[in-house]
C-alpha cells in the first residue's frame, strides 16, 4: 500500500476531532508552528488507514505533522505540538 | 451550527435505493432526529458484525438541506471495501443502518457565500458538488454555477439525467470530460483534467471563482495547484480528497 491509499483530508476526520471537542472543528482554522501557514483543518491531508484508531494531519504547506489524534480503549490522545495555534468558530453569526 | 451539539450515533431506516451505475447506488435514508445540513457535509457510516466488529467510513451528502429530513448518500462499490459492497448490494430497503453526522463545515456552501461557484468532481467525487447543485435549484438561488466533472465513461457518470435536467437551467453549466471510452459522435473533452482544461472551463481569476474540488487525491492536488498557477486565490479553492479509504 502506498502512502497516497492512506491519505484523505481533515473533512474525513472531522467526526473524530468533533468526538473530542464536541464541537465542529473541520472549518476552524490552525497555524502550522514549521512554517506560519494558515488553512482550515478540513483544507489539510491527513494520513489514516480504514482500522486504525488515529490520524495525523500534516500541513498542506510544508508537511509538517500539526495535529495527532487517537481513539484508544477508554480515552483519546491528541498531539499538538505542530501547530501554534487553532481558531475555533463560536458559531455567532460571521463578521 | 450555533450551540456545539454532540455528534450521536443513530439508527436510520433505509426508504429507497437507487441504482446510478453499475457501480454506483444511492441510498436514501430517514434518520430520527436529523438536525438538517449544509450542502457539502458528510456522515460516518458504522457496521458492525455479529462478532463485535466494527467498520466507520465517511459519506458525503447527495440530498440538498430541502430534503425534509430525508438524507440520501451515494456510495461507490470499491470492490477490496469493507463497506462499500454491502452498502451498494446488500442493504436494501427496510434495513436500518447505523450512522452519525452531519460533519464537516468546511467544505459546504451556502447561499451567503456567493459565487461564480466553480465544481470539479472526479468519479465519486461529484456526490457533495451535487448536494451543493440541488441546494442551489431547491432555493431558487441564481449564483452561476459550472461543473467540470470526469468520469471513465458515459456510463460511469453518476446523475447523468439529473445532470442533463440541471446543466439546462439558466446559469448552471455541466461539462462533462470523459477520460478512457466516449459514445460514438462525442464532441465533449476525452481528457484527463489538468491544467489547460481548467483554464478552459473555469472562470477568469478576475472573476474571483469560489472552488470546490472533490475527488481522488491525485486529481485534487492537480486541479487545486492548477487553479493557484492560474492565478486563483488560495483562500477560494476548497478541496475534499478521498482514496481507497473510502471503501
Amino acid at each position: 500500500m502506498e502512502t497516497d491509499d492512506l491519505r484523505v483530508d481533515g473533512n474525513a476526520v472531522a467526526g473524530l476531532l468533533d468526538e473530542v471537542f464536541g464541537r465542529e472543528l473541520s472549518a476552524a482554522r490552525a497555524r502550522c508552528d514549521g512554517c506560519g501557514a494558515v488553512a482550515e483543518l478540513g483544507a489539510h491531508p491527513v494520513y489514516a488507514a480504514p482500522q486504525a484508531m488515529g490520524a495525523v494531519l500534516r500541513c498542506r504547506s510544508c508537511d509538517s505533522v500539526m495535529l495527532v489524534a487517537v481513539h484508544g480503549p477508554g480515552r483519546y490522545w491528541l498531539g499538538l505540538t505542530g501547530s501554534t495555534w487553532l481558531e475555533i468558530p463560536d458559531g455567532s453569526p460571521l463578521h | 451550527m450555533n450551540a456545539p451539539k454532540p455528534l450521536r450515533w443513530a439508527l436510520a431506516d433505509v426508504v429507497e435505493t437507487n441504482v446510478e451505475t453499475p457501480r454506483v447506488r444511492s441510498i436514501a435514508l430517514d434518520v430520527p432526529g436529523w438536525p438538517g445540513h449544509l450542502a457539502g457535509q458528510h456522515v460516518d457510516v458504522r457496521l458492525t458484525a455479529e462478532d463485535g466488529y466494527q467498520a466507520q467510513r465517511s459519506y458525503s451528502i447527495a440530498s440538498p438541506p430541502e430534503a425534509n429530513g430525508r438524507v440520501t448518500i451515494t456510495v461507490e462499490r470499491l470492490d477490496d471495501g469493507e463497506v462499500s459492497p454491502y452498502l451498494t448490494d446488500e442493504l436494501h430497503q427496510g434495513d436500518k443502518l447505523e450512522l452519525r453526522g452531519p460533519v464537516g463545515g468546511y467544505f459546504v456552501w451556502r447561499g451567503e457565500l456567493g459565487g461564480p461557484v466553480l465544481l470539479v468532481a472526479g468519479g465519486s467525487g461529484v456526490v457533495p458538488l451535487m448536494a451543493i447543485l440541488r441546494h442551489r435549484a431547491a432555493t431558487g438561488d441564481a449564483t452561476p454555477m459550472r461543473l467540470l466533472y470526469s468520469s471513465r465513461s458515459a456510463e460511469d457518470v453518476i446523475y447523468r439525467a439529473e445532470l442533463d435536467r440541471l446543466g439546462a437551467s439558466p446559469g448552471v453549466e455541466i461539462v462533462h470530460t470523459l477520460t478512457r471510452s466516449q459514445p460514438p459522435g462525442w464532441t465533449g473533452y476525452a481528457r484527463r483534467i489538468d491544467r489547460g482544461l481548467i483554464a478552459e472551463v473555469a472562470w477568469p481569476p478576475a472573476d474571483r471563482p469560489l472552488a470546490y474540488v472533490c475527488g481522488p487525491t491525485r486529481l485534487v492536488e492537480a486541479v487545486a495547484e492548477g487553479l493557484v498557477e492560474l492565478g486563483h486565490e488560495p483562500e477560494r479553492i476548497r478541496t475534499e480528497r478521498f482514496g481507497p479509504t473510502g471503501g
